[in-house]
């Protein structure tokens, strides 16, 4: 216990982010409306400069700060993660700002701070730590689901979000109270330590472990936690929604597996059934809603609930493999969705209009390359082999195998057939129907072609040669 | 001895990857070819294919017959920290099956110049659907076999949805999910096979020449429960593909819709990757399991080309009577192959080259005429010998090998698949051949109703006859047709020492399994009786089927596994058959599906060690008895 040893290496990209942001927001008053643009820029360089500064960081190896925050490859992988989804937000927000007419730079402030909460949430070694990540991350993305103001789909998703919210965050504080009345700390080491002891209540440890399940259940939108998510996402601003279907999703997860398999490995036989069940109901329901779903917003809100559910069943193998396999889905995950929402901006085109899967026809005819790397991403998303997404897919079914779980494989193998459906109908839509629409007005500026360049290059990469990725997360696992 | 050239050895190391891989590149470089010139961008493509079959040829000229084993071989690491390589061989049994892919894609090519709405993507996805299908019958890798098998469904997908006729969408996508349902499990089993090979020898590879030596060596024993989970799962991603009854139902409205070179492909080549699958991977690896089910598929196999052969003859479209005519086809195949005889192999093979040719030249024949008519219905047509001569007579021919009139390659397949049938079963092979005798019946009367008679319809007056193109692509198919039935030798050698060699993998270890499975399944059954869901199953005895349990011994299929030949099965009833082989799987699958019902996390036991040991344990105490 020395708050002396103050490591600023450790906590580097947290503070570049944090400074930055505030930076945006105290310059906006002092730019020319021409030039607000220019402050997207900086808060892109902001979150390069914090990928950077992973390095010192990775330097720095071990517990800070009285071990309420730990740097280890687990976290620098997921930091990495939340910085290019980060990045790639950002790239997609400047033009949808200028075009809705939104263009106040505190929203890239908001965006730094979530990404500040979410890199707290992968480090903390600390459930109140946990605590003040989620809410920093929470709070930020209510203001930006609701960020246009004039809209009233738009109010009713920050509204919903921020009460369900709230609601979770108390779930969540429930469970570390009860925690600390059994054990006597919050720190995830001491926790694990002390139920190795026979002296524990196991029925209220229990209890608070399902608490902390359930709370964070909510955040990455499984199910039967998941009804919130289609209403939120439809009304987001559409990169919002980008955002929202990865950042809190893959913070969450890196929370769920650094606490139930930090501090609650020994009581795994209480909590391993629930993430089975989860995991399955998950892929199922997910896969098969998003099949009826018109609005495109709406079938990737019900996707990235499918999603989670593969990713749970990565959670279910609880072993290292299932670790690694999830954060490799995790990263392969944001970068096609992201691809894919970046997209779904490009052609909604004025005040968020056009969202629906018809509005799509014929895009094959008039803007070939459009189509063909939403394609790509849908196909990805669909789990083709040659991208990211089969080979995630792959990893995370070898892991679950291993681990015996041969019906989750199944079952997720067969609810990705399902998948197929929708995201195929995509493609039909854009090759095989004929246009209505001559997609004459769909501008394609600098900064999302940036967007589409990353995604879609990396989603190949990703899927061709996985091997180097994937040796990382196997490190990045083993903690 | 002389030392070949540098770059000869360059060639041969490496030629299994340029074939693959030719046509794709074709497709990169297509990319930028500006769209307007429709003309130079056939002509690229064309010149890609005939590249690619040059190419393969030389995989004819410089392979030996004499080895069963994979030849021409590349083995270089993709993802080493997973076992995952880039494997590619060919033996006997896939070498004519790419040469007959190279053949038909020029071909198919020749045949798309009624295609003018977006040209260059068209070609694209032919270029890519060739190497897919290259590369399934190529491959030597699990994963990679896995990869081309899946990746080939999408340019596959889009050739039917964009260029299709009017139900196009509807059959693309019916093509694509019901061939995916099937392959996704047969992920989950290669997973699982690698799993269970890794865990019993310490290599964790997905290679497969690696797992299959393990298997037939014994290095690796599959417990009766797992190899038939695993067998299922393989077997359903087939059987889709082939189509075997009574998974068809996508096959018509696919090759209804698909523009004419996709369907050429898709009956030539696509369909052969099922029966190919089948022949590499279920038999070999599931030996015993695939003798177990021989009735049953066979049975199916006989369904398959007796219906087939009746809704074909019912068809008033002449694409849609083809494609009825090709589940009859494939019946004779999967007959074949589950004939476990070198006859019914080899034959089960040359008839996928068969198929290959004379479906998708007669899809290729439907295909003029439509460019001509826009239409394929029978009763639009008639008396067309009359105005179009030549046409009449290359079709003539065509349907001739494809009824099997000796002297032509249709004969050959046909007669030695039910050569191999008949020493095993006579009624199967008599109903079989029953099928021979209904595609003459429905070829025949489709022919003189297009062909003979006067014309009577005024927009037939005036047809052209084939032109120089046309030509083209049809004269190839006549020279196989004619040279595959009268010199059949030639195909059929290098096919021998790798069937041999496969046949003598399945034949081992038949009499013990037998026993082995009898034990297995007494300890089952007593296993079960302890527990409560087991009370209730015993309680069945007392139904017929129960009853069919006790007296399997006596059953057919119990008493072909005894005697270790199948030969004697002609006198159980086919009722008999499915019966005892629905039971065996009843027995082996209810204890993998009891922790389902308890939804608990399952561990299903994914390790030989498991199983194995109650074999044993279960085989001390009746001998201790």
């Amino acid at each position: 216990m020395n708050l002396a040893t103050i490591n600023i290496a450790a906590i580097l990209p947290t503070l570049v982010l944090s400074v930055v942001g505030i930076v945006v927001m105290v310059a906006e008053p002092f730019v020319g409306e021409q030039k607000k643009s220019n402050l997207g820029w900086l808060a892109f360089a902001g979150t390069l400069a914090a990928m950077l500064s992973l390095v010192p960081m990775a330097n720095n190896r071990g517990q800070w700060y009285s071990n309420l925050w730990i740097v280890d490859d687990y976290d620098v992988f997921l930091d990495f993660i939340f910085l290019l989804i980060a990045a790639i937000t950002i790239l997609t927000s400047m033009d949808f700002l200028r075009r809705e007419e939104l263009n106040h730079p505190e929203f890239y402030s908001l965006l730094l701070f979530a990404t500040a909460g979410m890199l707290m949430m992968a480090a903390s070694n600390e459930l109140v730590m946990v605590f003040l990540g989620l809410e920093i991350l929470s709070i930020a993305t209510y203001v930006m689901a609701g960020f246009r103001r004039a809209d009233l789909k738009s109010n009713e998703s920050a509204l919903k979000y921020f009460l369900l919210g709230s609601f979770s965050s108390a779930f969540f504080l429930y469970g570390i109270a009860l925690i600390f009345g059994a054990t006597g700390s919050t720190n995830l080491l001491a926790i694990a330590d002390a139920l190795r002891s026979s002296k524990i209540q196991i029925s209220l440890v229990s209890l608070s472990a399902a608490l902390i399940l359930i709370a964070l259940c909510f955040k990455v939108a499984v199910a039967p936690f998941h009804v919130w998510t289609p209403d939120v996402y439809e009304g987001a601003p559409t990169p919002v929604t980008g955002f929202m279907s990865v950042g809190p999703k893959a913070a969450g997860f890196a929370v769920l597996f650094r606490v139930f398999l930090t501090a609650f490995p020994s009581i795994e036989d209480r909590w391993g059934s629930a993430i089975w069940m989860v995991a399955a109901l998950t892929m199922i329901l997910g896969n098969v809603i998003a099949v009826v779903q018109p609005n495109i917003k709406r079938m990737l809100a019900y996707s990235s609930i499918a999603h989670a559910g593969y990713v749970a069943v990565a959670f279910a193998a609880t072993s290292d493999r299932g670790v690694s396999a999830a954060l490799f889905y995790l990263l392969a995950y944001s970068l096609m969705n992201l691809g894919a929402f970046a997209m779904v901006t490009i052609i909604s085109r004025k005040e968020d209009k056009l969202v629906n899967v018809t509005d799509y026809a014929g895009l094959g005819s008039k803007r070939p390359g459009l189509a063909a790397v939403l394609s790509l991403f849908m196909l990805s998303l669909a789990g083709v082999p040659g991208t990211a997404g089969f080979a995630g897919k792959f990893f995370i079914f070898r892991a679950a195998l291993e681990s015996r779980l041969v019906w989750l494989a199944i079952i997720g193998v067969v609810t990705t057939v399902i998948s197929f459906y929708y995201y195929l109908s995509v493609i039909v839509q854009m090759y095989m129907r004929e246009p209505h629409d001559e997609f004459s007005d769909v501008r394609l500026c600098g900064s999302l072609k940036f967007a589409l360049v990353i995604s879609a290059a990396g989603t190949l990469y990703l899927g061709l040669l996985p091997t180097r990725v994937l040796d990382w997360t196997t490190t990045a696992a083993l903690r | 001895m002389f030392s070949r050239p540098k770059h000869m050895e360059f060639v041969g190391s490496n030629i299994l990857t340029i074939v693959t891989f030719t046509p794709a590149a074709g497709a990169l470089l297509i990319l930028f070819y500006n769209r307007a010139h429709a003309r130079s961008i056939r002509t690229f493509a064309l010149i890609i294919t005939l590249l690619a079959f040059v190419f393969s040829l030389y995989l004819v000229a410089r392979f030996d017959s004499s080895n069963p084993d994979f030849q021409f071989g590349v083995r270089v690491p993709w993802m080493p920290s997973l076992g995952i390589d880039y494997s590619m061989g060919v033996d006997g049994i896939s070498l004519f099956l790419i040469l007959l892919t190279t053949l038909l894609t020029p071909l198919a090519i020749l045949a798309s110049s009624s295609i003018n709405d977006r040209l260059r993507e068209y070609f694209i996805f032919m270029l890519l659907l060739e190497s897919g299908m290259i590369g399934v019958f190529a491959s030597l890798d699990f994963f990679l076999f896995y990869v081309f098998w899946e990746v080939m469904l999408i340019p596959m997908y889009f050739l039917i949805g964009v260029w299709g006729g009017e139900r196009r969408i509807y059959a693309a996508m019916k093509f694509v999910l019901y061939t995916m349902i099937g392959s996704v499990l047969m992920l989950v089993a290669i997973i699982a096979l690698y799993f269970i090979h890794g865990n019993a020898t310490g290599t964790f590879t997905f290679s497969y020449p690696q797992i299959q030596s393990a298997l037939a060596s014994g290095r690796l024993v599959l417990s009766p429960a797992i190899e038939l989970w695993l067998f299922v799962a393989f077997f359903l991603a087939f059987a889709i593909k082939v189509p075997l009854f009574p998974f068809h139902t996508w096959l018509p409205d696919a090759h209804v819709e698909a523009p004419t070179a996709g369907s050429v492909l898709l009956a030539g080549v696509l369909l052969k990757m099922g029966t190919y699958g089948l022949v590499r991977f279920s038999l070999p690896l599931f030996p015993h399991i695939s003798h177990l089910f021989a009735p049953l598929i066979s049975m199916l196999a006989v369904v398959g080309i007796i219906y087939g052969a009746l809704v074909a003859m019912v068809q008033p479209d002449m694409k849609k009577l083809v494609a009825y005519s090709s589940v009859s086809h494939l019946g004779f195949i999967v007959l074949g192959i589950f004939s476990f005889t070198i006859q019914g192999l080899e034959g089960a093979i040359y008839q996928m080259l068969n198929h290959g040719i004379s479906t998708g030249a007669l899809f290729l024949l439907v295909g003029v005429i439509y460019d001509r008519r826009h239409t394929r219905l029978i009763e639009e047509f008639g008396g067309l010998a009359n105005r179009m001569p030549v046409y009449a007579t290359f079709f003539l021919i065509v349907t001739l090998s494809s009824i099997g009139l000796p002297g032509l390659n249709g004969f050959v397949g046909e007669f030695l698949v039910l050569l191999g049938t008949f020493g095993v079963n006579h009624i199967r092979a008599a109903v079989a051949a029953l099928g021979v005798i209904l595609s003459a019946v429905y070829m025949l009367w489709m022919y003189q109703r297009v062909m003979w008679g006067r014309v009577e319809n005024d927009r037939n007056a005036s047809l052209a006859d084939l032109a120089g193109r046309e030509r083209a692509m049809l004269v190839p198919i006549l020279i196989m047709i004619f040279w595959m039935g009268m010199y059949s030798s030639y195909f059929l050698r290098p096919m021998d020492a790798s069937v041999m060699k496969l046949l003598n993998q399945t034949q081992a270890g038949r009499v013990e399994y037998a026993r082995d499975l009898n034990t297995f399944l007494s300890a089952q059954r007593r296993a079960r009786s302890a527990s409560p869901i087991g009370r209730s199953l015993k309680t069945r005895s007392a139904s017929p089927i129960g009853r069919s349990l006790k007296t399997r011994s006596a059953s057919p299929i119990g008493r072909s596994l005894k005697s270790g030949c199948a030969g004697s099965q002609q006198a159980g009833g086919a009722d008999e058959v499915v019966r005892s082989a629905l039971h065996v799987f009843a027995e082996l699958t209810t204890p993998a599906l009891q922790p389902f019902l308890r939804l608990r996390p399952i561990g299903l036991a994914l390790r030989p060690a498991v199983a194995p040991p109650l074999l044993c344990e279960e085989g001390n105490v009746l001998a201790s008895k």
